[in-house]
């Protein structure tokens, strides 16, 4: 379970780039959850998500996971209990490193690296075993370079990563977004799939609202670094594209969704 | 013996030494992706450190050696402290250490330079234990070669059996992996900073034996020794990285380099032996280093685009020509045949 407590976080406070991303944020997932997480450019969602996985700290508030207090917690440390996906399909894998050595580094994700040899033997099995299902044809190409792959290719292999070692939350963050829409889809099919499988708790940034719906037993919208609209179970199924719409424009007080929402 | 043939002797012992400063600057270069510069120092301090322990206290070469290598990875420990610790970009984090090292191997020499003369270095210690020169019928010097030739051998051998074995574990694939993308080896629960500095330990431990290699095997420190170390480098690894460009396993890699700086050291020779100036060496090795970087964004260009393709078109025809006429000999020479 994760409990975010009244976070606040300003970047580049008392100067003129000063910006208010997060006011006083509340979130409570519980075990299990898949939440969609929908708003506007600058909204903070991203911000949120680096907010859990420790790339930036809170000015206040708390965020407590399975009962342990992780606020303060470095990002390596806290790693060990998630597991990311990013936007952009570089950033999940080491393109100069072959498929099984990324696997590898992933698969000890939380523990001690020592000086034992970097892939055993059996892990090979347990790889090609899990590439089979993601039905890339990855599964004989064990020792190419993540670099030689496409951008579908490698997120579907950082999304493997991000749950070879059971987390205890993953984040999805806008992780189909570079990605064209045939290729997005499968990775989305894929992220559910594995999310289902393992019964993960997740949350997945996205832009798209018809997956937002589609996708996930929850939906949150975020507007102006708060949580303006939280909804699940049946009533979240029966949710249509122009009801967040009208959400959202309630919540601007009329200004209307941004392109980008617009798009979708 | 020809003089040729001398400093062709010559130069293979000197590339093998400095193969092992090349490759310690791939680690930090090529592998943690951090041009650092602290390898002129670190290259001068192992070679301060080991002279000055041989001749103030008459220490065992080998274990100075030791020793040399130990004062590097203090060095290396120091600069990744300042850029991952302290957050100074890693270019400025090597210049603080190259200059600062600067004081300090002076004072640990006492003075610019100390000569080994006469003093028992591990060259004089193996030459011990082989026939001399004379009965083997060949000048002492060149013996000295032979002997500094297997010394390189055997310690680059060492080094890359290491750097092989030690790249292969898990640390050593966090420690690649950081140099390649740190946001993923974050995620993946490792710290970045901790592996920085493991990197740029190793890479100066290498470089500084190195330069306790070279002092013993030229005979003398000195405060300037490692000055332009980091292009020579370069230029071996860049050298080893063209010629070998099929090169894809690590270990061949590796074996790139220390061959890379034994070309280097062959080139150098016999630019020397064609007349140029010792004085432009440096100049020398710069433009080819810059050159050879520049490859790729080169290889873009139009021009170059254009001249290749002109080339392959003229090659490709003066190929087909001579195809040609060798097929029309051969049918000629037939039909001869059979009149």
């Amino acid at each position: 379970m994760l409990e975010l407590t009244n976070i606040y976080k300003t970047f580049n406070p008392d100067t003129v780039n000063e910006k208010v991303v997060l006011r006083g944020l509340d979130l409570v997932l519980n075990d299990g959850d898949f939440v969609s997480v929908i708003g506007g450019n600058g909204a903070g969602k991203s911000t949120m998500l680096n907010m859990i996985a420790g790339v930036h700290y809170p000015d206040q508030g708390s965020i407590v996971l399975d009962k342990e207090d992780i606020t303060k917690f470095p990002e390596h440390v806290r790693a060990k209990y998630l597991g990311r996906v990013f936007q952009d399909p570089m950033m999940g894998t080491a393109a100069n490193m072959e498929i099984e050595e990324n696997l590898a580094l992933a698969y000890r994700r939380g523990q001690k690296r020592g000086l034992g040899w970097g892939i055993q033997k059996e892990e090979k099995e347990l790889y090609i075993e899990k590439l089979k299902m993601l039905d890339l044809g990855l599964e004989t190409r064990l020792s190419a370079k993540v670099g030689l792959l496409s951008g579908g290719q490698r997120q579907a292999l950082t999304l493997l990563m991000a749950t070879l070692k059971q987390p205890k939350l993953l984040l999805l963050d806008e992780h189909t977004a570079a990605l064209d829409p045939k290729t997005a889809s499968k990775v989305l099919e894929l992220s559910n799939q594995i999310i289902q499988e393992n019964s993960l708790t997740a949350l997945m940034v996205t832009h798209n609202m018809k997956n937002a719906i589609q996708y996930g037993n929850r939906l949150i919208m975020m507007y102006n670094g708060k949580i303006i609209y939280d909804v699940s179970g049946e009533a979240k199924k029966n949710l249509h594209v122009s009801d967040l719409l009208e959400k959202f424009e309630q919540a601007s007080g009329g200004e209307f969704a941004n392109d980008r929402m617009m798009l979708s | 013996m020809s003089s040729t043939l001398l400093s062709l002797l010559g130069a293979a012992s000197q590339g093998l030494t400095w193969a092992i400063l090349a490759l310690g600057v791939y680690i930090t270069f090529r592998i943690l992706d951090i041009p650092d510069m602290s390898c002129e120092g670190s290259f001068a301090l192992g070679g301060s450190v080991s002279a000055i322990l041989m001749v103030t206290f008459h220490w065992n070469p080998f274990v100075t050696l030791l020793i040399a290598t130990f004062a590097g990875m203090v060095a290396g420990l120091i600069t990744g402290f300042l850029h991952s610790k302290l957050k100074i970009p890693a270019i400025l984090a090597g210049i603080l250490t190259m200059v600062g090292l600067y004081s300090v191997n002076l004072r640990i020499m006492g003075q610019a330079n100390t000569a080994l003369l006469g003093e028992k270095t591990i060259v004089s210690m193996i030459q011990k234990l082989l026939p001399s020169a004379q009965s083997l019928g060949i000048k002492n010097s060149v013996l000295q070669m032979f002997v500094t030739i297997g010394i390189g051998l055997l310690f680059s051998g060492i080094a890359i059996v290491f750097l092989y074995w030690f790249f292969g574990t898990e640390l050593g694939c966090c420690i690649r992996a950081t140099g390649n993308n740190a946001a993923m080896v974050r995620a993946q629960g490792v710290n970045t900073d901790k592996m920085k500095i493991l990197g740029l330990v190793l890479g100066n431990a290498l470089v500084a034996l190195s330069g306790g290699l070279v002092a013993q095997s030229q005979g003398y420190a000195d405060i300037g020794m490692g000055v332009g170390a980091i292009v020579i480098a370069l230029a071996s690894i860049v050298i080893g990285e063209v010629i070998f460009a099929r090169a894809s396993s690590f270990a061949f890699k590796l074996i790139a380099i220390v061959l890379g700086s034994v070309i280097y050291r062959l080139i150098i020779a016999f630019v020397l032996l064609m007349g140029l100036d010792a004085n432009d060496l440096k100049l020398l090795t710069a433009i080819v280093v810059a050159v050879a970087l520049s490859i790729p964004v080169i290889k873009k260009t139009k021009t170059f685009i254009f001249i290749r393709t002109v080339l392959a078109k003229v090659f490709s025809l003066i190929g087909k020509f001579v195809l040609f006429s060798l097929i029309a000999k051969l049918v000629k020479n037939m039909m001869k045949g059979r009149e």
